[in-house]
């Protein structure tokens, strides 16, 4: 992992005294609530429903054990026992005191972390494949990448008050695992003949109240000319972007109302100015950053046999074959049956730590699914691994399979939500069980969101629901056909509205439906494409 | 009727504007207001600013000793009035 650097240790000790500075001002009197809530922001403190909540970065979603334990000590201390992980491969605490966020931001920081640029208009924490550095299809590993542009983003003069906020994400894999295709850029690896790695380059995909597919602007650019070509893209975006309606100032809108050719061609003209120059990342550079990013030795085969069927199916479920011969990469789906998407107890992530620590060289990653990853097991330790989890409760073998829920906060925490997400996901996941349709039913997503700024990536989900109020009940727009990775799609309307209770049902025949008539090894999207959304329609609605 | 609400300062935590001219966590110490009363007393409560954040009005249905959220944010206020309505806080707590 990538260790902080005295220039990193000074910023985010500078910020964490200012912050304690600014709310004892708050505390006193001598700053009004107007001035105090952009600081605050800046600091990844939102004022939700019930209390405080913190946004800490996980840069890139890349967490040692010493860094989750902390975690844990943060929610057990200072929140209630738990933390909240994000599809932003972020953790949100939902219960802190602003007065003792100075000292929650104190602690993180002894262990390299923070919420800076958390919030507000700024460049957002850089997200990437959950499996990078050991999937065994990758044509490089994005997290040198993304460290390089975590190290120019922070802070950055020039984006630090963009139109809107910025978010960036980087795939190492042809397989993209993340989601380039509805970020601001998306960025992916790719290799020339001669071996030499550059990245192809999307801008303006998003979700929220507009979704749209990245455009790509370039097919090729060398790897060395990364920053040169961000900065080219944030200038004009900078530049040109609305910010005179916080509906269209996110750079899809620019995108779309320049035209993908003229915003390209504005970007090269810029790029051309200022690429070779100093923003050129110089091979040593490359060299020291991604030094921190060696894959692990080869490990022990799993050789022994195991009858636990339980195991096995497990073993199949949630692990993925590794790059390196003898690892393994262990997905801890954070979707026990019936339980809120993405929480983790302080216990569980203690418990979590000391597996990597034990059997996956200290190293966890976080998913835009909302669950953990150990990346690099060694393969003869899955049974140990699998008996660990067993003990927190954490063993459901549902990655990826339907009850693999993704949900936003909702209504139960969330400030701008129409509508509850929660409970929804917690009833669906024990609807999905008693029909035994993780079993049954082959690769598909749900996501729910509880408005329309989709944290919960409904847009993106085979099976999407988002919340809406209607004269004051909460309502659910059903969508299907959405795509979150590789040829990203933005699912359609499947019909009118649903109650709670109907949406619930909906998703649980759509699952069904999907059940009974895929063929052999379809997944959800192919099952849609080849028989159209009416039979799943008709399940849902009537005839 | 109406019933100031806000969020309390220091921690964050729901609370309604009581009779006393304080702040409480106990809904039922909220002081039920009039329509002619909820303006100006809103404007006295909004005095506060080192206490709470951020106070106004909501629409409830009273009764003698408590009330219910009315209206078209009734299900966030009884949500914010009761606490998260599933999840971990609500089985943690119930531990
Ligand atoms: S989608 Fe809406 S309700 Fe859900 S967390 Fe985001 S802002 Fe809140």
């Amino acid at each position: 992992m990538y260790r902080y650097d005295e220039i990193d240790r000074e910023i985010v000790d500078a910020r964490t005294a200012e912050f304690r500075e600014q709310v004892q001002a708050r505390l006193s009197g001598a700053l009004t609530e107007d001035e105090f809530k952009p600081l605050r922001l800046m600091n990844g403190v939102y004022l939700q429903l019930h209390a405080y909540m913190l946004r800490v970065a996980i840069p890139y979603g890349v967490l040692s054990s010493e860094q989750l334990r902390t975690l844990a000590h943060i929610a057990r201390t200072y929140d209630r026992g738990y933390g909240h992980f994000t599809t932003r491969q972020n953790i949100q605490f939902n219960w802190p005191k602003l007065v003792d966020i100075p000292d929650v931001l104190d602690q993180l920081a002894g262990v390299e972390m923070h919420a800076i640029q958390t919030s507000g208009n700024t460049i957002r924490n850089t997200t990437t494949d959950p499996f990078a550095g050991a999937a065994d299809d990758e044509i490089a590993d994005p997290r040198p990448w993304c460290e390089l542009i975590r190290q120019w983003s922070t802070v950055h003069p020039e984006f630090t008050w963009l139109p809107r906020k910025f978010k960036i994400a980087v795939t190492g894999s042809p397989e993209d695992r993340a989601a380039i295709g509805v970020h601001d850029i998306g960025l992916k690896l790719v290799a020339k003949d001669a071996g030499e790695i550059g990245f192809e380059v999307h801008v303006g995909g998003g979700q929220g109240r507009t979704p749209r597919i990245a455009a790509k602007i370039r097919d090729y650019l060398p790897a060395n000319e990364l920053l040169a070509y961000l900065t080219a893209v944030l200038r004009v975006y900078n530049l040109a972007g609305r910010r005179d309606n916080l509906y269209k100032a996110r750079i899809k809108i620019l995108v779309e109302s320049m035209g993908a050719d003229a915003f390209t061609q504005a970007v090269e003209t810029t790029y051309r100015d200022i690429r070779g120059r100093e923003l050129a990342l110089p091979a040593e550079e490359i060299e020291r950053v991604s030094s921190y990013f060696v894959p692990p030795p080869a490990g022990a085969p799993d050789e022994a046999p195991s009858n636990d069927r339980a195991f096995l199916t497990w073993r199949e479920v949630n692990v993925k074959p590794h790059k390196v011969a003898g690892r393994a990469i262990v997905v801890i789906a954070l979707k026990p049956y019936g339980k809120a998407p993405g929480d983790a107890t302080a216990e569980q992530m203690e418990a979590i730590a000391d597996l990597a620590d034990r059997y996956g060289r200290s190293e966890i990653r976080v998913t835009k699914e909302q669950n953990l990853v150990l990346p690099h097991v060694e393969a003869a330790a899955l049974p140990s691994v699998y008996e660990g989890l067993k003990a927190i409760g954490l063993a459901t073998a549902n990655a990826g399979r339907p009850s693999d829920i993704v949900a936003c906060p909702g209504l139960d925490y969330c400030n701008l939500a129409n509508a509850r997400s929660i409970p929804i996901a917690q009833a669906i996941s024990e609807a999905l069980e008693a029909a035994g349709l993780d079993e049954k039913a082959g690769e598909v997503t749900i996501k729910i969101s509880g408005c329309i700024n989709a944290c919960g990536h409904h847009h993106i989900a085979n099976i999407g629901l988002l919340g809406v109020d209607k004269k004051g009940e909460e309502v659910y727009q059903l969508t299907l056909g959405g795509i979150a990775d590789g040829d990203a799609a933005i699912g359609k309307i499947a019909g009118p509205g649903l109650s709670a209770n109907d949406a619930i049902d909906a998703v649980v025949t759509c699952v069904q439906v999907f059940a009974d008539r895929a063929e052999l090894g379809e997944t959800f999207i192919d099952t849609l494409t080849r028989l159209g959304h009416e039979p799943f329609k008709e399940a849902v609605y009537g005839a | 009727m109406k019933v100031i609400t806000a969020n309390r300062l220091a921690d964050g935590r729901v609370v309604y504007f009581t009779a006393e001219k304080g702040w409480s966590e106990n809904p039922d110490d909220a002081v039920r207001l009039s329509e002619a009363d909820a303006d100006a007393t809103l404007t006295l409560a909004s005095g506060d600013v080192l206490t709470v954040v951020g106070p106004y009005l909501i629409e409830v249905d009273s009764s003698a000793d408590t009330f219910r959220p009315a209206g078209r944010k009734h299900v966030r206020e009884t949500i914010r009035q009761t606490g998260p309505s599933a999840g971990s806080t609500r089985a943690l707590e119930g531990v």
